[in-house]
């Protein structure tokens, strides 16, 4: 290697190693300029061996009326939480109840590390035997369910119901509530946290304002010019987390254009954006706030924390969210903030009404395929769409379920829940939800990358347009998304 | 050598040599082999897809451009690093004015060593955090408070520091080089230091001014020094996922952001690995940055090869 040391050292344990310690200490710096980069993330790729058993049977037990499952007492349960917004105190007293009820002891994990916690133990052939795969670590429920990794659901949905026999599981949910766990053709995922999308606001800036809940996109822009005179901004965005901004967008082209509009992008159509005057009239109407100045400064940069606290701080009049925001927030909202939440206002010809609102179900609970207590699994799942259990999470984690009047009415909702509430009763049936993002990660991901360009003035509308075409078009190429379709 | 004494190596090296085929050379192959498959992760079963898998890897734009992104970072941040380092450690430790029959560092420079060493205690996870405060891009990030208050920017304007394409990659390697010239500085010193005293001197009687000495003197005698440096620098530039998925606009998961214009190799991989599911070709990514490395190693211990002066 060019080197004189290993000769002139004058040392003989050295030369007996041919190897000069300089050069060995080079060597293994090189070895390891190879190593460090790749081990770290390749180690993951490494597999323990697949062991494809299906679950053992030593826990089916023999089924009743009571127990249609045929639970086996004395058994175990592996209970995996994703422990976020909702905290998983509410995951620990079903655990706590389960036992009482059928005398099985759950391992109980709760974790934010969902997919290092899971994947080798899905990919090993031992996953646990129900988990709440959620939040920004989890496993994608598409990319699961191509693995052949979920149970198909319908055994515990045709279940007779723990309140009332007499009926199936489910037959006792908010319908439409399931549709978001369909995967080709499939309910494989439950969706048990019922969620509406759409704008919030503080009730006591309004107030203090004299502002009015805009009803139309003009009342909107209006509001938002209001507030930038005051010196607040107009609209605040998650901006490191495009997914908040696409809410936004999404919607005013589901309510401009309808239920057709939205299938036309979950069902990879040709003409889902290019051609579309609804998806047109959506994003040019969320351009002209970024055009006009309206979004509140630097928002586009800003986390979801940071952003949803400015909010709270009275830095912006709007701000786009789901209805977990309330519980998010719940350490940085002022007492008297009175948060509210509405629906996106609308464009003018809008095919759906003002009170129209994304809603739907999240937070997705699942069950392996290979769960080594499939009857306990199931049972939990039944009894997590019990009255009893339903008020157990309204109070733990302060959200509503799926289930129908699935809350104890001596149960008191904070304010902006409170809203969703009646924001839900006035919707009706007038009710969306697009599935694009559950069927097609890759998609979403062009998509959202597509929305932050627009945000940031990068794009316009019509190039924004072309690309989310050209993603529908990418992703309607694939053979493997023939397998989903809404009618 | 004596009888018996390769047997003797062979049996303090079996553990460790065990340990790496096990835990490295395994999963490489491994990894290889997956590599050939359309894999998805979460489970056992896969069809062989041949090269399939690389033919689309020479066709995806994002994976090219993280490529790309690395390839920059491989450039500078080596080379604004160890510059930075070897002034700083030349000036702390002969920069200082000439005395007659000695050569020191510059006042206070051993209080200065400590503080440019603080930035390597920290983890990158706290980096990050310490950062994303100092780009926040509204007027509570500390960049912007001061330029808003100083009257460079606009706080209805503020610079988005980290959503900027022609910004994001510079801010990016700043916290490296802020991260890294601490440690270099101190292994740089500590290299100087062994230079013997008579040398400079010598070239202090001769007439040698700071940068002759530093250039004929200092730099040939630090060269495997540097050279180590390079190649650590070099593990850092091809990795860079903790700051580009930590701090970076989220492109579905793992940052990379805007439009992909931050994305490295790591990021892109990971994301293909398990948010979109294509593991199988997650897995070539991984094998082509197995190749760049190599080749990158072999080049760096190749170019920086000189004579090594005893003394």
């Amino acid at each position: 290697m060019g080197s004189t040391s290993a000769e002139n050292s004058g040392s003989d344990h050295n030369d007996a190693a041919g190897v000069g310690r300089r050069d060995l200490i080079r060597r293994s710096a090189a070895l390891g300029l190879i190593a460090v980069p790749t081990m770290s993330f390749l180690s993951a790729c490494a597999s323990g061996g697949g062991d494809d058993d299906s679950g053992d049977n030593d826990s089916q037990g023999k089924t009743s009326k009571s127990n249609p499952f045929g639970v086996k007492k004395g058994t175990k349960l592996d209970v995996v939480v994703f422990k976020g917004g909702y905290g998983d105190d509410y995951a620990k007293a079903w655990e706590a109840s389960f036992k009482k009820k059928w005398g099985i002891t759950s391992t109980h994990t709760g974790t934010q590390e969902i997919t290092g916690k899971l994947q080798p133990r899905f990919n090993g052939g031992t996953p646990p035997d129900i988990v709440d795969d959620s939040g920004a670590q989890q496993i994608k429920i598409d990319v699961l369910n191509r693995n052949g990794q979920l149970l198909d659901l319908a055994v515990v949905l045709d279940a007779p119901s723990v309140d009332d026999p007499s009926k199936k599981v489910r037959d006792t949910v908010i319908p439409g509530t399931l549709d978001p766990g369909l995967q080709e053709g499939k309910i494989v995922a439950l969706n048990y946290i019922y969620t509406v999308w759409g704008l919030w606001y503080s009730g006591k800036l309004f107030k203090e304002k004299g502002w009015e809940e805009p009803k139309t996109w003009d009342d909107f822009i209006a509001v938002c010019q209001a507030a930038k005179k005051d010196g607040i901004g107009g609209l605040a965005h998650q901006g490191k987390y495009p997914y908040y901004i696409n809410v936004a967008i999404m919607d005013l082209i589901a309510k401009k254009g309808g239920l057709d509009a939205m299938k036309a992008i979950d069902n990879l159509e040709p003409n889902a954006f290019v051609g579309s005057e609804a998806a047109q009239a959506g994003v040019e109407a969320i351009y002209e706030v970024v055009e006009k100045g309206l979004l509140m400064p630097g928002t586009n940069g800003l986390t979801h924390t940071e952003s949803q606290t400015r909010w709270n701080q009275y830095k912006a009049a709007f701000i786009t969210c789901g209805s977990w925001l309330e519980n998010e927030q719940l350490k940085q909202t002022p007492t008297d903030f009175d948060m509210k939440f509405m629906p996106m206002p609308l464009l003018p010809d809008s095919e759906l009404p003002f009170e129209a609102i994304r809603a739907g179900s999240g937070e997705p609970f699942i069950i392996p395929k290979k769960a080594g207590n499939l009857a306990g699994a199931k049972e939990f799942m039944r009894l997590m769409l019990s009255k009893e259990w339903s008020t157990t999470f309204a109070k733990e984690a302060n959200s509503l379920t799926i289930l129908k009047d699935g809350v104890d009415p001596s149960v008191k909702l904070r304010p902006g829940t409170q809203s969703t509430v009646e924001a839900s009763t006035a919707a009706g049936d007038n009710t969306f939800r697009f599935l694009y993002t559950e069927w097609y990660s890759e998609m979403g991901t062009a998509i959202e990358a597509a929305s932050n360009e627009l945000m940031a003035k990068r794009i316009q509308p019509k190039e924004w347009l072309k690309r989310c075409q050209a993603a529908v078009d990418k992703q309607a190429k694939d053979p493997a998304s023939k397998k989903n379709h809404r009618d | 050598m004596r009888k018996g004494q390769y047997r003797f190596v062979a049996g303090f090296l079996f553990a460790p040599v065990a340990l790496y085929l096990i835990f490295v050379i395994w999963p490489y192959i491994q990894t290889f082999g997956y590599s050939l498959t359309d894999w998805q992760g979460e489970s056992q079963t896969f069809n062989f897809v041949g090269l399939d898998n690389y033919k689309a890897l020479f066709q995806d734009d994002i994976f090219l451009k993280a490529i790309w992104h690395n390839i920059l970072f491989l450039v500078f941040i080596p080379v604004i690093t160890i510059l930075l380092a070897l002034f700083f450690a030349f000036m702390l430790n002969a920069g200082g004015r000439s005395r007659a029959g000695g050569v020191e560092g510059v006042a206070g420079s051993k209080f200065y060593k400590i503080i440019y060493f603080f930035p390597q205690v920290l983890s990158l996870a706290i980096l990050a955090v310490l950062f994303n405060a100092i780009y926040r891009s509204d007027e509570g990030g500390l960049l912007n408070g001061v330029l808003t208050k100083i009257g460079l920017v606009d706080s209805q304007n503020p610079v988005e520091w980290l959503n900027e394409p022609n910004l994001v990659l510079w801010a990016l390697m700043l916290v490296v080089v802020w991260h890294g010239v601490g440690f270099y500085l101190v292994l740089f010193s500590a290299a100087m230091q062994s230079i013997p005293r008579d040398i400079y001197e010598a070239a202090l009687i001769d007439g040698a001014g700071r940068s002759q000495s530093f250039f004929r003197i200092t730099l040939p005698l630090l060269w495997d020094s540097v050279q180590t440096a390079w190649v650590y620098l070099g593990i850092v530039a091809m990795d860079m996922f903790v700051l580009v998925s930590s701090m970076t606009a989220n492109m579905g998961a793992y940052g990379g952001g805007p439009d992909h214009d931050s994305e490295v190799m790591a990021t892109v991989m990971m994301r293909n690995f398990l948010y979109y599911g294509k593991s199988g070709y997650a897995c070539a990514m991984g094998v082509v940055m197995l190749l760049l490395t190599l080749v990158l190693s072999v080049v760096t211990l190749r170019a920086t090869r000189r004579d090594r002066i005893e003394y």
